[in-house]
């Protein structure tokens, strides 16, 4: 199991140098010249001719990518904290240190300094939203395909599917309709400052209700279907002929064996919790990951989408780490 | 007092289509200590019947009238939770097929752990032992290791047994056995089976055992019934119902089964023509009306047949048994001399050899063999002997890697079907085990009929295709207007008349038959085995007939191969092959044949363990780690001399001709 694990992790590493390359090539290539990115919209030609030269951007692509790497990995100074560019780009770390992102010409700020707070509230929101979908789907999903073809399974159903049917938006503006312009018990944006007189708790339970709301209808539809199939299996009929009690028929041998399909299902809402709520970031105001990367692409921020993008990576080939090494713990046969 | 006493049952399912019965009134009694087998085709209400007295029915399913009177208790009534105490406590099921019956999961430990925790109320350690002293009880090895795997880490035979173990942890008064052996091994069959008697030895278990295969219930039980469309049809003790059948139902299922000694030249099997009627309404006549030959109308349509005792303990369900007294004869066809012909497939040391990481793994180890024109060359051997190998090469879908396979007078060994040409690639044909598998389910059944006629170039013009495909579909006795049915509208039987008319729909010289009917029921195989040897004979096309059931290869074939992990065993004629002088392995096989008839005493030669993985071979005989008459380490070490005992009749065995001519015949009649 552990060779397995570390070579699944070189394999990750590769996985995430070729994406880094990819990026790369994507950001640097996307239209308007990255100097005068960096130096916005009013400045002159000619000084964006001069950082052009002095960023060595004529270089060819590897060369200039190997460079990118090398700033990332602390192994070379970031070129638009030079001095000499006049350009007033000062990171507290240092321009040579691991990790280094490079500057964000959006925030006018290293990347570092914008990146993490805003990863930090993403992470908040997913991880609660998270807590909720996997207990709630598993709950409906096992209940409504342990009894498949029930009344229990049919009401079941049709809440997951008008669960998961209804947009992200539209349950956004239903829930601050009925919470915040007509109870008003919560705050209709969530800009988790507590400026507004709304705790950072009260403001993160209506973003968190419409992710898991949203999500927790989609995975329990694929949690009731695989169930539904395992509580046809003859193991389990030889379990209740065993003349095992209800519930342990349930818990040691259908849930278990059900489980191992939607594993990989569940562990995948994590990428999209991360990189891909945007819409209720943008419904509640919310400072997250998914709205500053949407930010960083309309304005053209390299830096900050190449670092996003990164991220946004490693989320995903880490959980694709931990959904193969998952599935090989519950499904023995898949250790050969 | 009786064990288990059934009255009047009726279960009932709800469909789409409304209600329907699949046990239409059903009674039936087992005492303690009995052992009882119910036989009838797929479609009978076998199952049903073993899952309605479990309270297993489903959301569908419900017992509509009568009752299930276990240990004085009926079980229709039963609550939940009494239910439980009965399942697996005071009866419990031997499954189908153990693959599937196991949770993939869970060790086989836990899951056998789980039976005395539940019915005992055993602590940990002591279901522990119990389930370690089962595991000794049906000769698994090293119990503790197989309590720690996992299903899939043992074999079919292996996981037989540890059904088996848990059914008996409880220590069960009523064990029942749903065609426990179909899909094993002849060999691996046979040894569950003698596990089976050993046990309700030792148990004292009452057995009640559900097959479609006489030959096996005929091995464990002691009173036979058999059931059709719902219904018993008859009830005897075991040798009376081989002895004297009386009902035609009866009578048509021995009939279907090859007989120890019977030949298709002068036994020919007798199948049962149309099929069982899906479960339907309440009986306003004999069920069996339609597919019965003795039938009379006005006497048999009229009304529904009680089942009557026509002498102690054989109950009938049947207004004209007494006509249907004369023993089960078969037609006896004239004694045809076989004309010898000449080779059409000629092997000669074919090897073929795959790599497993850095082991070498001989499928193929230097095979050599003949087929005759017209012959019917049958190669026998358990899972894992390499016939299937040669099957796919010799019809190119696999390549030698060394000798040579003359089919036709070119040597193909080398090449794959791609490369051999129209002519070749039409001369040889295959006839698949599944036929669910080779029809595509989204096209019609015509369909592969015609595309074969137009690939081949046989035909090319619609009028004639229509013509050609008109006149396969008689040849395989199916109604033309079928042809635009999808495969899920066919039985079983009908699509393998299908692969077989797509076979020989280019009018092939040769036909590899890859275990052609053993998906089959065995009326139905009957049926098949019959129009495919007709077909055959008409056409002098030469048959090679894979298969691990010995009883049928007896049966049908002119030549046989004996293989054992890649390597000919014995060869020759087949009337030669089954009486003494025997090769070790070709006695233990036909030792384990399940034979239909309580007359036919089989000599009891038992193999130890499983077929041994390919890559671990040893030089010498590859039979030495399992021969029960090994001679010492010259078997371990030497390659065995061929030893011909005439008419092409060859033995690869170090044990001398002589020695072995002396070999008891493994069946022999009780007298």
């Amino acid at each position: 199991m552990t060779r397995y694990i570390l070579r699944r992790a070189a394999e990750m590493l590769i996985t995430l140098l070729v994406a880094s390359f990819l990026v790369f090539v994507v950001t640097e290539f996307s239209p308007g010249n990255v100097a005068r990115k960096t130096l916005g919209a009013f400045a002159l030609q000619e000084q964006v001719d001069l950082l052009y030269q002095k960023l060595h951007l004529n270089d060819p692509l590897m060369v200039r990518y190997v460079r990118w790497v090398g700033v990332l990995t602390g192994l070379q100074a970031d070129p638009l904290q030079d001095p000499a560019l006049k350009l007033d780009f000062k990171d507290p770390r240092g321009d040579r240190y691991f990790g280094n992102f490079g500057y964000s010409t959006l925030y006018k700020a290293p990347v570092n300094d914008v990146l993490w707070d805003r990863l930090g509230n993403t992470a908040l929101l997913a991880g609660l939203a998270f807590a909720f979908i996997v207990p709630i789907s598993l709950l409906l999903g096992a209940l409504a395909g342990m009894n498949a073809g029930s009344i229990l399974d049919r009401i079941l159903s049709t809440v997951s599917v008008v669960m998961t049917s209804i947009p992200e938006f539209a349950l956004g503006v239903i829930l601050v309709a009925i919470f915040v312009v007509w109870l008003h018990i919560l705050p209709g944006t969530s800009p988790m400052d507590t400026h507004s007189g709304w705790s950072i708790a009260q403001q993160l339970v209506l973003p968190v209700a419409v992710l898991a709301i949203y999500d927790a209808g989609y995975v329990a539809r694929i949690v009731r279907t695989s169930m539904a199939e395992v509580m046809a299996k003859p193991y389990v009929r030889t379990a209740v002929l065993k003349g095992l009690p209800r519930h342990r028929v349930i818990i040691s041998h259908a849930l278990r064996n059900a489980l191992i399909a939607p594993f990989t299902v569940i562990l995948l809402q994590i990428n999209w919790l991360i990189g891909g709520v945007v819409v209720t970031e943008l419904v509640f105001a919310y400072p997250g990951f998914g709205r500053m990367l949407l930010d960083a692409s309309l304005f053209g921020d390299v830096a900050l989408i190449e670092a996003a993008t990164l991220i946004a990576l490693f989320v995903a080939t880490t959980t694709q780490l931990l959904s193969d090494v998952g599935y090989r713990v519950l499904d023995p046969r898949a250790r050969g | 007092m009786s064990l288990l006493s059934i009255r009047d049952l009726r279960v009932e399912y709800t469909t789409a289509r409304g209600t329907v019965a699949a046990i239409q009134d059903l009674s039936l009694e087992i005492g303690k200590g009995e052992s009882f087998g119910l036989v009838g085709e797929s479609g009978c209400g076998k199952s049903t019947l073993i899952m309605a007295i479990m309270g297993y029915m489903g959301r569908n399913g419900r017992v509509a009238n009568g009752e299930i009177l276990f240990e004085g208790q009926n079980l229709v009534r039963a609550t939940a939770a009494e239910l439980r105490r009965v399942r697996g406590g005071r009866i419990a099921i031997v499954y189908q097929e153990p693959a599937t019956a196991l949770n993939p999961s869970m060790t086989i430990g836990r899951q056998l752990m789980e039976v005395p925790i539940a019915h005992a109320n055993a602590s940990a350690a002591s279901a522990r032992g119990q389930v370690a002293r089962v595991l000794a009880d049906v000769h698994l090895p090293d119990p503790d290791s197989v309590m720690r795997r996992y299903p899939h880490q043992l074999s079919g035979g292996q996981k037989q047994r540890v059904v088996i173990a848990m059914a008996l942890l409880a220590n069960p008064a009523l064990l029942l056995l749903d065609e426990p052996t179909t899909g094993l091994d002849v060999t691996v069959e046979a040894a569950v089976l003698d596990l089976l008697n050993e046990l309700r030895e030792k148990y004292g278990t009452a057995l009640f055992y559900i097959s479609h295969n006489l030959g096996v219930i005929a091995q464990v039980c002691d009173r036979i019934a058999v059931m059709y469309a719902g219904r018993l049809v008859e009830d005897a003790p075991a040798a009376e119902i081989f002895a004297t059948p009386r009902h035609p139902y009866t009578r048509g299922l021995l009939g279907s089964l090859p007989r120890p000694g019977a030949n298709k030249r002068t036994h020919p099997l007798v199948s049962i023509p149309g099929v069982v009627p899906s479960a339907g309404r309440a009986p306003t006549s004999c069920g069996f009306l339609t597919r019965c030959a003795l039938a009379q109308p006005g006497l048999c349509d009229v009304s529904p047949i009680s089942l009557d005792e026509i002498a102690t303990g054989h109950l009938v369900r049947c207004l004209r048994w007494q006509d249907a007294a004369e023993p089960v004869d078969r037609p006896t066809a004239a004694h045809l001399v076989l004309a010898d012909s000449d080779v059409v497939v000629q092997a000669r040391d074919m090897t073929r050899e795959f790599h497993v990481g850095r082991r070498r793994l001989l499928a193929n180890d230097r095979l050599t063999l003949a087929a005759k024109r017209g012959h019917v060359l049958a190669i026998v051997g358990e899972s894992g002997s390499g016939k299937s190998t040669f099957a796919k090469v010799l019809a190119g879908l696999d390549v030698a890697t060394g000798g040579t396979l003359h089919v036709l007078g070119d040597d193909v060994a080398t090449r794959p079907v791609r490369k051999r040409g129209a002519e070749k690639v039409v001369a040889v044909q295959m006839v698949f085990q599944n036929p669910d598998g080779t029809l595509n389910p989204s096209h019609p059944v015509g369909y592969p009929l015609t595309r074969a006629l137009r690939k081949f170039g046989i035909a090319t013009d619609r009028k004639t295709i229509d013509a050609r495909v008109a006149a396969l579909f008689e040849m395989v006795r199916l109604p033309p207007s079928l042809r635009h049915a999808l495969p899920r509208q066919l039985s079983g039987g009908q699509k393998q008349r299908i692969a077989i008319a797509r076979a020989f729909a280019g009018n092939p010289e040769i036909l590899v038959a890859d275990e052609p009917v053993s998906a089959l029921d065995v009326s139905v195989q009957a049926a098949v085995i019959n129009l495919l040897l007709h077909i055959q004979a008409e056409q002098r096309t030469t048959l090679v007939f894979i298969s691990h059931d010995l009883g049928l290869v007896r049966y049908l074939a002119d030549e046989v191969v004996v293989m054992y992990l890649g390597q000919v065993m014995e060869s020759g004629p087949v009337a030669a092959l089954f009486d003494p002088p025997y090769h070790p392995y070709t006695e233990a096989l036909l030792s384990a044949v399940p034979v239909p008839d309580p007359m036919i005493r089989t000599a009891r030669i038992r193999l130890e363990g499983e077929i041994p993985s390919p890559l671990n071979v040893t030089p010498g005989c590859r039979f030495a780690t399992r021969c029960p008459r090994k001679l010492g380490p010259v078997c371990d070490d030497t390659p065995p001399p061929v030893r011909d005992a005439g008419h092409d009749h060859l033995i690869h065995c170090h044990i001398p001709l002589e020695r072995l001519r002396q070999t008891e015949p493994v069946f022999r009649h009780a007298s």
